[in-house]
Parts: structure tokens; sequence; C-alpha cells
């Protein structure tokens, strides 16, 4: 099973923090199943032009097809101006229609101020859904204030980062199984 | 019709397309080279003819797995061993090429096939070609109507006066050879959606319209729409010819056909588009009301006969080669089209005609 993580902004620590605990849990307690961690801050990655992502060149290339070979993804994303960053809708708009389908997704959010707890819920998962992503519909939201020196200090996150990591397995494998059952049936 | 070389009272023509790809047989994992695929391309030519298939048409495309990038070359050497059947492209991408050449070209072979050659063009679902000829995407539409008016003038008068953005001007330019009849029958290819066919309708040139699968009163609405637009623009779409294109694979029973195609089509689609074809919609092609012609003899012909009660076109044209299906499966399909399906639509076709009058 191919999962990437997918750090979305290119600003800042906390994403990438949590990030960064959310795929050493994965590893650990998942051993068998390739984890790659995609920080878009390592990557230069050029704006959407409409191509098909199997013709984007360099790191937007890699980024895109490592994106559309994974079996699940685990977006990590800021809160900015009340939305998603631009970096992270820039991924969005490289891949094709229906990019996530078959593909289960799941969110970790950071965010300097609470106000902000419902954009994943309103921004960010209507454009998951219109991608066709099976989506783990509880995510993680991160503050400001759970975090002290690029490390995160409260316990009930680093708890629910734990489960996030489970419900996103345990959904990839029962959706796999599902849907390798239903495929069975048409005998084709 | 005349103009477009088309003969109402023949009923529906049936086609075959290619566009030219060239990808690995996913069952076995091997590729043939260009060479052999590029032979047979034309060898399946010569069988279509021979089995009474109206048209075969090769497409432009300039990336790995394709082999027919040189596309006017491979239908020339269609035209050099073949006689009755009609040829064109599927198409030509004119946002990229000099509608001159292009028309030179065209001409030519309609020469040597003795009136047989004709025009799709298209704006290109694949671009990498704007990188490799050194044009700009984001010129993408301009390009192409910019050219595709050029090349229908071209069609229409033998000495042009022309100047545009994305070419030299033209001045008392005589473009040569003629083709044998005056004009050659110059179709805009247009994908699934209503408002690509709009376009075709308000240039009031016949549409050759590309589908992947769906229900088939969807594509309705969008030659419909076609129709509806030439009108509007003073064209009298019974004038009009429209020839649908789209996935086709004959076997024994249906349940055959979905199984010997399916890998084809999905490994096929993932090499060239990146994503595979789900099998949930792939089962929708066994649906009669669906527009994919994939399935058992009878099957195939009654869904035929359906989307021309339907849709009342000219022409539909079979793409049945995708993927890597080997030769000898292409072999057994042009029997079973030659010997079951063509038989029965024109039988059921004449009949209705004659009842009709």
């Amino acid at each position: 099973m191919r999962v990437v993580g997918l750090s979305g902004s290119i600003v800042g620590s906390k994403t990438r923090t949590a990030m960064d605990y959310t795929l050493k849990v994965l590893k650990e307690r998942y051993p068998d199943a390739e984890a790659t961690l995609i920080d878009l801050a390592d990557y230069n990655v050029q704006f959407s032009d409409g191509r098909n992502y199997l013709e984007y060149e360099g790191d937007t290339g890699f980024v895109a097809n490592t994106i559309m070979d994974a079996d699940a993804i685990i977006i990590g994303t800021p809160i900015f101006q009340a939305s998603i960053p631009a970096t992270l809708k820039n991924i969005f708009d490289l891949l094709p229609i229906h990019a996530f389908q078959d593909k289960v997704v799941s969110m970790l959010v950071t965010a300097g101020s609470p106000k902000h707890f419902l954009i994943a819920e309103q921004h960010l998962k209507p454009i998951l859904s219109y991608m066709k992503a099976q989506i783990v519909q509880t995510y993680v939201f991160i503050e400001e204030k759970d975090y002290h020196r690029k490390q995160i200090i409260n316990d009930d996150v680093l708890i629910r980062l734990d489960r996030l990591v489970e419900d996103t397995m345990m959904l990839t494998e029962t959706y796999t199984k599902i849907r390798e059952a239903k495929e069975a049936e048409y005998d084709f | 019709m005349k103009k477009y070389r088309i003969d109402p009272s023949k009923g529906l023509e049936f086609g075959l397309y290619t566009l030219g790809d060239h990808l690995p047989n996913p069952l076995t994992g091997e590729s043939i080279t260009a060479q052999q695929r590029l032979n047979e391309i034309i060898e399946l030519a010569k069988l279509a003819e021979q089995a009474g298939i109206d048209f075969i048409s090769v497409g432009e495309s300039h990336q790995d797995y394709f082999a027919t990038q040189a596309h006017t070359v491979v239908l020339s050497a269609i035209a050099q061993a073949t006689e009755k059947i009609k040829i064109a492209s599927s198409s030509t991408i004119i946002s990229t090429s000099d509608p001159v050449r292009v028309y030179e070209d065209f001409a030519t072979i309609d020469l040597i096939s003795n009136g047989r050659a004709e025009i799709i063009a298209g704006r290109a679902s694949r671009v990498g070609l704007f990188d490799l000829l050194g044009y700009n995407l984001r010129n993408y539409e301009e390009l192409f109507e910019e050219k595709f008016d050029l090349l229908l003038m071209i069609n229409e008068q033998e000495v042009v006066n022309w100047s545009g953005e994305f070419r030299a001007p033209l001045r008392n330019a005589r473009v040569l050879p003629r083709p044998l009849n005056g004009s050659l029958p110059i179709w805009r290819a247009v994908g699934g959606t209503p408002a690509s066919a709009i376009k075709a309708g308000f240039a009031g040139v016949p549409m050759f319209l590309a589908h992947l699968g769906g229900p088939a009163t969807v594509f309705k609405r969008s030659i419909d729409a076609y129709r509806e637009a030439a009108r509007e623009r003073g064209f009298d779409p019974s004038e009009l010819p429209v020839a649908t294109a789209g996935f086709f694979y004959a076997a024994e029973t249906t349940q055959q056909a979905q199984r010997e195609y399916y890998p084809f089509i999905n490994e096929g689609m993932k090499l060239t588009n990146g994503r595979g074809y789900p099998k949930q919609a792939f089962a929708l092609g066994a649906d009669p009301r669906d527009i994919m012609n994939i399935g058992s003899p009878q099957q195939i012909i009654e869904k035929i006969l359906y989307q021309h009660e339907l849709f009342g076109h000219q022409r539909y044209i079979a793409q049945m080669d995708f993927g890597g299906v080997p030769f000898e499966k292409l072999v057994k399909n042009i029997e079973i089209i030659g010997t079951e399906i063509l038989p029965a639509i024109r039988k059921y076709i004449a009949k209705k005609q004659e009842e009709s009058q």
C-alpha cells in the first residue's frame, strides 16, 4: 500500500511538524506500507497550465505522479486567509478530474485561530469530494497553542494524530477489499 | 451532403479509426516495433476495404506511445494500398501545423486515392505537441480557430488573400494541387460536450463527435446543440453530416468482448492519459443505452441501430485497436463487422428507408 503525506504549504513549520509525527507513527505501526512525504517547501512546483499531469517535468512531474500513484494521501495544510494555501490548491489543479477516485484522503489542519475550524469541512472536503476521494471524515485540527518550539505539546493532539493514521489505513484496507470484491463480480 | 461525399440513400456509413497509438500488449507486456505497427495499420485498411467498411482514419499525436506522428504519410500509403475506402485523419491538429501545407498534403492524397481523402481537424486532447513544435499552449484556442478558418478558405478558394496573427499573410496565393473534385470534406473534431459541438455548428462544417462511455442520450444533446447552432447561423443542418466515434469491440458474447478488451483500454489509458478506465464505468458498456459498442455482434447491431435512430447520423466510426490489441484480434473484428454487423445494419436501414418513402 502506498501512502503519501502531502505537506501543503511552503510557509512556516507547524504543518511539517505535524506531518513528520504522523508519518513516524505510520512507519512504526504499518511497516509494510510504503510511506512517502512530500513537503511542498522542498520542491519547486510550477503553476498548473492545463496540460495532462503526465506532461509536467522535474519537480512538478514528480509530485503529480507520486500523488497519482498513491493508494492513500494524508494532506497536511495550514489555513491562510480563511482558505487552503495556494500551493495546495495548485496541486489539485495539476491533477485530472476524478484524480482521487479509489484513493483514500485524510486531513490534518493547522491554524493560528480556532475560528478556522470549519475551513476544512466547508472548503477542503468539497474539493476532495469533487475529485472523488474516499474521505476520512474526521480530521485533526491543531492550533498554535498546541505547539512549543516546533514540538507538539498537547497529548490530545498526538493521540488524535495516532487515530488519524489508524483511520486512514483502516479505510484504505476496507475500501480496497470492497472494491476488489465488486470488481471481481464483473468477470472481465 | 453531396459536398461532403455522403449519399444519404446509403444509410449509415461504417468506419474505423485509430489514434495511431503504439502501446505494449498489457497481457504480454511486449511491444511490437513502430515499423510493424505502421505496416499493420496499412494492412488493416486493406482488410477493412475488403470487408466492405466505408472509411478509415488515422490520428496525429506527438508523444510517447504513438507511431503516426506523420499521419499524412501513413494516409498516403493507405491511399496507395486501397481502392474504394474513404481516407481521413482523426484528427489533424491544425493548430500546430501550417494550413497551407496540410491542404497540399491532403489534396495530394485525394489525387493519389482518386478522390477519397477527407480532413478532420482537431484541437488536440494531448498537448505535448505544442512544446515539441514550438507553439504556446496559451494560444490553444486562437491557434485552432484562426488556422481552421484559413484551411476552410483554402478549400473554397483557389487563390487566397489572407492575413492573421499566427502565420505570414497570403497574397494572391495559389494553394496547389487542387483536390479531384474541387474541394475536400473538412470536418471539425469535437469532444463530447455541447459547448464544443456548438463551435462546429457555428462554422457550418460537418462534425466528428468522439466519445468514451455514457448514455447515448447525453451525446444526443451535443448533436442537437450542433444542429441548432448551425441553423442559427443560417446553415441547413440537413446538409451537414454528423459522425460519431468511439470504442468498439466484438466477440462471441458480450461478456467475452468485455473480458478481452478491458485490459487494453484500462492499461492503455493509464499510459496515455494517466488514469485507467474504472471497471464500474466499463461494465455499463453492456447496457443497451450506453454508447460504447462493446459486445456480441447482435448486441452491437442493436446498439448501432438505436444510436442511428437517436442521432440520425451519417457515419459511425469504430475504435477497436486502442491499447496494443494484437493484430489477429483486429482481423477477427473486421471479419465480424463484414460478415455479421454490416449486412444486418444495411438491411435494416434500407428497409426503414423503403418504408418511409
